[in-house]
């Protein structure tokens, strides 16, 4: 079947055209016919006379074909007298001519300058729709969060709570560990190359514990936990959108907000302190294992010096950041996942928007802190 | 059907056919035949393995044991000459449409078309209204993406993507769950339409009694990991426990004797 040909001809009698047709009129050779019905005209006959009793099989792109034929005929000023075909495909080639009249579909073009003025256009109104409700949502976070302080309510769920701060921060403990020590590492030999050069190897102790414990420490932390936690909130509250458990939950009454935001915003901001510790001290091992390698530096040295290097507030200004950064990630992934509508694909789109938009203010809050403690002095 | 079923074209054949899913047995030993211009429904309760029985013959779950044949092959597609493949002779619809979410619909209607044909681009785009209509969404739908369309389009939608490069089997997976009762009806008027005026054979799951007697010409019902196939009449009179609860509830009884 799949060699049989469909083929059309053309015979012309006097006034009349003959546009006779056989084969296997089917999707396969749709497209040869296409091209080769394009650009057919009745060529000044009044009449055609459409044959079709040659067809074996005809399905409904060769019914199309056929159909468009007459209808291009027709448009060229012939008049079809007939369209003969074998019985059994007469109701096809009926319901086709009656129903089907509708323009050929227009695809909408997705490139060229007009497209991008209007994505550009519905990005711009859509990120300010985004930061209104966002600016929204942070005022009944901030109103309930006030409420759970002020007059709580037992609206706390300590089991909840509790499974977050595992959740966030204890399953986060191995691989943040790994990381935080690698980041060590790499901080102390970039360092150790440079200030050998001014016989000031030592200093090397100073370069990684400012720059761990004042910056990277918890910038890297808050990233690990914006890409972990972040998204996971998204993805969990947003699956729990679109099966309507959201819409359940609210119709028996439970506040949402109690139920899972504030238990996993509060999660974040007693396990994201408590990991930036943890990221410390992994980080200060890393630096402590390369210069004992690299420099010959022994660890009680490294300790001695490093007493001397810093004071706690080196510490405090980094550790300060946590919990912002704790709130800035916990209140963007639950806030994209309540904005997930009912279906599949924007779970993940809201997912990903929920990652980039809390590294992206993780990075800029820390921009902004930097700039406040140097006005400060700090 | 009054045509004697032993001379007439066998394009799905099942034998022998075993399922077990998570350790339980689903199917044990299941024979089946569907023949060419049929509407087949198949029923049973849930969990009775209606769709896994659908997503084995399209090739989508491999059997423990047994064969499926359609068209007599082996349904896997064919490497090095896909456009003779079974998958561009049949089409499937699934519960919720399955449509692709990134394109519009009539992108998703001529995916098949684009891929085992090579036609241009505006006889794909008339073919896609013609489709459209057929299934009766109006022409505006062919822009919308899947998310803007309702559930009952989304069926039709993806019942348009089924048929796009007509198909001999048309696969349905409950077709008319989830519809208000008059846009099942509707749904069960154009797929008698469609069925005969382009000769599909339809193989059909689903738990409507009200579709399967507008459409069906036999019935298929798995009940005890089991097959039992006849015409509605011939199935209401088996004594199985469950068919009678099935036929002869009062559901059963409003749909079949109105």
């Amino acid at each position: 079947m799949a060699d049989a040909r469909a083929w059309f001809r053309l015979e012309r009698k006097g006034r009349l055209l003959r546009f006779v047709a056989g084969g296997v009129w089917v999707v396969s050779e749709a497209a040869r016919l296409d091209r080769e019905l394009s650009g057919l005209a009745s060529g000044g006959s009044p009449e055609v006379e459409i044959d079709g009793s040659g067809i074996e099989r005809l399905d409904s792109a060769g019914a199309w074909l056929l159909v468009r034929t007459k209808r291009a005929l027709e448009q060229g000023g012939a008049r079809v007298t007939s369209l003969s075909l074998p019985d059994r495909y007469a109701p096809l080639i009926a319901s086709i001519e009656q129903e089907h009249v509708a323009q050929p579909v227009v695809i909408a073009k997705r490139h060229g300058f007009v497209p991008v003025l209007e994505r550009v256009g519905r990005g711009t109104v859509g990120a300010g729709r985004q930061g209104y409700r966002m600016l929204g949502y942070l005022g009944r976070f901030m109103i309930e969060w006030f409420e759970a302080l002020v007059q709580p309510r037992g609206n706390l769920r300590f089991a909840a709570l509790l499974h977050q701060v595992e959740e966030v921060g204890i399953n986060a403990l191995p691989i943040v560990g790994l990381l935080q020590f690698l980041i060590g590492i790499v901080i102390a030999y970039q360092a150790a190359n440079q200030l050998r050069r001014f016989n000031a190897e030592v200093l090397t102790i100073d370069g990684v514990a400012f720059g761990v414990l004042r910056e990277l420490g918890v910038l890297i932390t808050a990233i690990i936990v914006a890409g972990r936690s972040g998204s996971a909130f998204t993805a969990e509250i947003g699956t729990m959108r679109v099966n309507e458990e959201i819409d359940a939950l609210e119709t028996i009454g439970i506040n949402t907000f109690d139920v899972l935001v504030l238990p996993r915003v509060l999660g974040l901001l007693i396990a994201l302190p408590l990991l930036t510790f943890y990221s410390d001290v992994m980080a200060m091992i890393g630096g402590a294992v390369m210069c004992y390698f690299d420099l010959g530096i022994t660890v009680p040295a490294f300790m001695r010096h490093l007493q001397h290097a810093i004071s706690i507030n080196t510490f405090l200004v980094g550790l300060i950041k946590a919990p912002v950064f704790a709130v800035v990630i916990g209140l963007v992934g639950c806030f994209e996942g309540l904005q997930v509508e009912r279906n599949a694909a924007s779970v993940g789109k809201l997912t990903t928007r929920s990652v980039v938009e809390s590294v992206f203010l993780v990075i800029v809050l820390d921009a902004g802190f930097s700039i406040l403690f140097s006005i400060l002095n700090i | 059907m009054t045509m004697a079923t032993a001379d007439r074209e066998v394009v799905i054949k099942v034998r022998g056919l075993v399922n077990r899913l998570g350790g339980n047995l689903i199917h044990d030993d299941i024979d089946l035949d569907v023949y060419r211009g049929e509407v087949l429904g198949v029923v049973g309760g849930s969990g009775s393995g209606k769709s896994v029985l659908l997503r084995t013959i399209v090739g989508l779950n491999r059997p423990r044991a047994g064969t499926v044949e359609v068209f007599g092959e082996d349904p896997v597609p064919h490497r090095e000459r896909p456009e003779n493949s079974v998958q561009m002779r049949w089409g499937v619809l699934f519960q919720e449409g399955a449509l692709f979410s990134s394109q519009t619909v009539a992108e998703n209607i001529q995916v098949p078309l684009r891929e085992y044909t090579n036609m241009s681009q505006a006889l794909m785009n008339e073919i896609a209204a013609m489709k459209l209509s057929m299934v009766g969404l109006p022409a505006d739908a062919a822009r919308k993406f899947p998310s803007e369309l309702s559930g009952g389009m989304k069926k039709r939608a993806g019942l348009a993507r089924a048929l796009a490069a007509d198909p001999e089997i048309v696969f349905l997976d409950e077709p008319t769950a989830g519809l208000d009762p008059i846009s099942a009806s509707q749904f069960d008027a154009l797929l008698r339409d469609l069925q005969k005026s382009l000769n599909l054979t339809v193989f059909m799951v689903t738990h409507d009694l009200d579709t399967l007697r507008a459409t069906a010409d036999r019935i298929a019902v798995l009940v005890n990991r089991k097959i039992k196939i006849g015409t509605i009449d011939e199935i209401r009179r088996d004594p199985d426990p469950w068919i009678q609860e099935y036929f002869s509830g009062t559901r059963g009884r409003a749909a079949l004797d109105s």
